[in-house]
């Protein structure tokens, strides 16, 4: 007992999240209810948030396990729309696999996969308008991907190269691309999550059609600035979609400490009086089926919708990581929810669009091209290698649109001490 | 003592001129642009139908609509990160941090966000925001209404910052801030709003109508950032001042009979480094004042360039005149206010050296 506290009362205690499993655990997720597939109603688009409060606890869910489309959410897709959403998913993982070894052979700083969340991404980029625009974090590549971005570009900017557009500034995969409505990314978590409420509502403002969407994983949920953007989004009822990835990581941290011991992230929605909705996000028709919803909602002036995609980080956080430190191996081999391409190539193959073969030469398809595509980044040079990098003066670029006296004083100072010291 | 037009682009549209109060200017600043410019949306707390709580704002919501001027929920960093979007969409945003010491909340949107964005897009992404905002003491609002925040912008790359003294430089200095196509940082001296400031606080206030900068063009007009102005011209020292400062050195500096040169910064970032070294080198002693507290402040910026640009001029160290490095405090506000008593022991002591 603490020195001074009163003896009648029983001591307090303080809660200290912890996970089910660490390192070594043998993983067991019997207490998890993932609920059938088909089993969650579909509300009218302009639906009163105040009716649809249990879409916040149930997962809505398409295919079930024999990867059969099923319920009011089956978005009924072409085969073909849906055999290109698998491309892009596995083109995702295989430029993801490309660039984990560049960063391991020593080309380039940090590398981010999205293994496991790719339809997360690709079936939300699916189900929007290519000028919506997108304000991602860290592991949104498949949004580019799926918009047909250049993956020679995306790799320029993970080597920071002389052809990297941001002129080696960022991390890698801080991806950014106007053309593609892709917002710059930051690394400070959920900023990113007001500003697109502040495109939403600009272009509301405008009568434009224009909608926005915002990402970001579990974790960051327990910053303001998501709290904040929560505020405003349903105050003005912007035309946004505000994903929630829950991976159920945040590097080392489960998601206990973001509160998921206590509700379910979509959840939050309910206390803002919004739309929220519980994705099963490793099921790409789910995905998209949701994201059509909310942006359909979103477009008729409905107001935002906040989802949740439940799925699994499948790797390390980034490069820097090694999970094997934290969490027990076995979770990403039990995950109940299955892998996103695997169950979408299990449904095409089910509807008889699809089959091993295809899926083969898909794979080596891909492969070749990312592999193509890196050979003809790595022409524009390599992190490693310094040589190809942008000028020194670039440094001072861009701080403003123009450069202050100051900014021009200090580049010429900086070239002037290389010069005398010979470097 | 020259204040109002130094020739700044006065255009002869705006030639008819009213006499303004610096809510008023700034109020005027907003008008005009947002007549000019249909991109212009202006947002923050108690903005709208009330017109500000200081009224900078008012009429506008009446004049052009509540998707243009509107009221905003109670959290700064919301509505900086808001304005970081609708500048995504194509927007001018002009928050209004309703006072400078709420502004801590938003330092993230600021810092990592707005002012960063040009930078790690290369230019694809820019944040062309003014965000205006109430600062400094001498109204009794204790600690948490009277700061003077400004050194923690001067220290981010990608923010300019402003602080206009007067209403004629407030109109034009927050058009060309609202022009500008990077983040602003807009400190407004809130105890100079209704007339100068001598430091005198036991005084009667006198109202802006009686000083020759409230002669303000009713049009447009643009003071150039990055622009000082000479306040005073003399020889015998000059005083580096912006904000409700450049009042109280007007003051002590007829006080003293002294021939001060006072510059009026306007600008801090970007400086007008060529003013400063040309009075420095012309004077050789240096006198800096500001409300803030002093470590780390502005004026230690100043000081240090003064000694790397100007030490071979100088006959005297520089001194500082700030407020100490304390909270603002309530009862005591007179004593933390850097006055005319402290700024006239300094000046002396520059003299005397």
């Amino acid at each position: 007992m603490a020195e001074g506290a009163r003896r009648n009362l029983p001591p307090l205690s303080l809660h200290v999240p912890e996970p089910k499993f660490r390192p070594g655990d043998a993983v067991d997720y019997a207490d998890f209810d993932r609920g059938e597939a088909g089993a969650v109603t579909r509300p009218p688009i302009d639906a009163d948030p105040a009716t649809m409060r249990e879409h916040s606890y149930t997962l809505v869910r398409v295919l079930d396990d024999a990867g059969k489309a099923i319920g009011p959410w089956d978005p009924r897709l072409e085969p073909e729309r849906l055999v290109a959403m698998l491309r892009h998913m596995a083109l995702t993982r295989a430029y993801d696999d490309r660039l984990y070894r560049a960063q391991r052979q020593g080309k380039t700083s940090f590398y981010m996969k999205c293994t496991g969340e790719e339809a997360t991404s690709i079936a939300a980029a699916y189900a929007l308008d290519r000028d919506d625009m997108c304000f991602p974090s860290y592991r949104q590549q498949g949004l580019l991907i799926a918009r047909n971005w250049s993956l020679v570009d995306m790799m320029c900017q993970v080597y920071s190269n002389r052809a990297d557009r941001l002129k080696g500034r960022q991390m890698p995969i801080m991806y950014s691309a106007r053309d593609a409505s892709f917002f710059s990314i930051s690394g400070n978590l959920a900023t990113q999550y007001p500003q697109a409420v502040g495109f939403a509502m600009a272009s509301a403002a405008r009568g434009d059609t224009r909608i926005a969407a915002a990402w970001c994983g579990e974790g960051s949920t327990a910053e303001g600035d998501f709290h904040s953007a929560c505020t405003f989004a349903s105050v003005y009822r912007a035309p946004v979609i505000l994903n929630v990835i829950n991976n159920q990581w945040a590097i080392s941290s489960f998601s206990g400490f973001a509160g998921a011991e206590n509700t379910t992230f979509a959840a939050r929605a309910i206390g803002y009086g919004m739309a929220g909705l519980r994705v099963d996000g490793n099921d790409a028709l789910a995905v998209y089926a949701a994201t059509e919803w909310a942006a359909e909602r979103a477009r008729s002036n409905a107001g935002p919708t906040l989802i949740e995609f439940f799925t699994y980080r499948a790797e390390g956080h980034s490069t820097s990581d090694d999970p094997t430190k934290y969490r027990s191996a076995e979770e990403n081999v039990k995950w109940p929810l299955g892998d996103p391409i695997a169950r979408l190539k299990q449904h095409l193959i089910l509807i008889g669009a699809w089959d091993e073969e295809r899926h083969a030469a898909m794979d080596k398809e891909v492969a070749e091209l990312v592999r193509a595509a890196q050979k003809e980044a790595e022409a524009h040079g390599i992190l490693a290698d310094g040589l190809l990098q942008h000028p020194f003066e670039t440094m001072f670029e861009d701080v403003f649109e123009e450069q202050p006296w100051h900014l021009k004083e200090q580049s010429r100072q900086m070239l002037d001490e290389r010069k005398k010291a010979g470097i | 003592m020259r204040w109002g037009d130094g020739g700044y682009g006065v255009t002869e549209a705006a030639a008819t001129t009213k006499p303004m109060n610096m809510i008023q200017a700034i109020n005027s600043a907003l008008d005009v642009m947002m007549g000019r410019d249909e991109d212009i949306v202006v947002m923050g707390e108690d903005v709208g139908f009330f017109g500000g709580v200081f009224k900078a704002t008012e009429h506008l919501q009446a004049k052009y609509g509540k998707t243009r001027v509107f009221d905003t929920p109670i959290t700064e960093l919301g509505i900086i990160g808001v304005a970081v979007g609708m500048c995504t969409y194509g927007l001018r945003p002009v928050p209004e941090i309703q006072f400078a010491d709420y502004i801590y909340p938003a330092l993230d949107q600021l810092v990592s966000e707005a002012a960063r964005l040009r930078y790690r897009s290369a230019g694809e992404y820019t944040a062309p925001m003014t965000v205006r905002s109430p600062f400094g003491g001498g109204i009794f609002g204790g600690q948490t209404h009277s700061q003077s925040p400004e050194g923690i912008f001067t220290h981010v790359a990608g923010l300019k910052t402003v602080v206009p003294s007067n209403p004629y430089d407030a109109k034009g200095l927050l058009i060309a801030s609202i022009e500008d196509n990077d983040p602003v940082i807009f400190f407004e001296p809130k105890r100079i709003y209704n007339g100068p400031f001598d430091g005198h606080y036991d005084r009667p206030v006198t109202p802006w109508a009686r000083h020759p900068s409230s002669v303000v063009p009713e049009g447009y007009y643009r003071i150039p950032l990055g622009k000082a102005s000479v306040v005073r011209e003399g020889e015998a020292v000059t005083i580096l001042a912006y904000g409700t400062m450049v009042h109280v050195a007007v003051g002590v500096v007829a006080e003293l009979g002294i021939d001060a040169e006072i510059i009026d910064l306007r600008t801090l970032v970007p400086l007008d480094i060529e003013a400063i070294e040309t009075s420095v080198r012309k004077t050789g002693r240096c006198v800096v004042v500001h409300e803030a507290t002093k470590t780390s402040g502005f004026g230690a910026e100043l000081s240090s360039l003064v000694q790397e640009r100007c030490f071979y001029a100088l006959e005297a160290p520089v001194e500082r005149v700030t407020g100490w490095d304390t909270p603002y405090p309530h009862s005591l506000e007179w004593a933390y206010f850097p006055g005319p008593v402290r700024l006239s022991r300094a000046i002396e002591k520059v003299l005397e050296a």
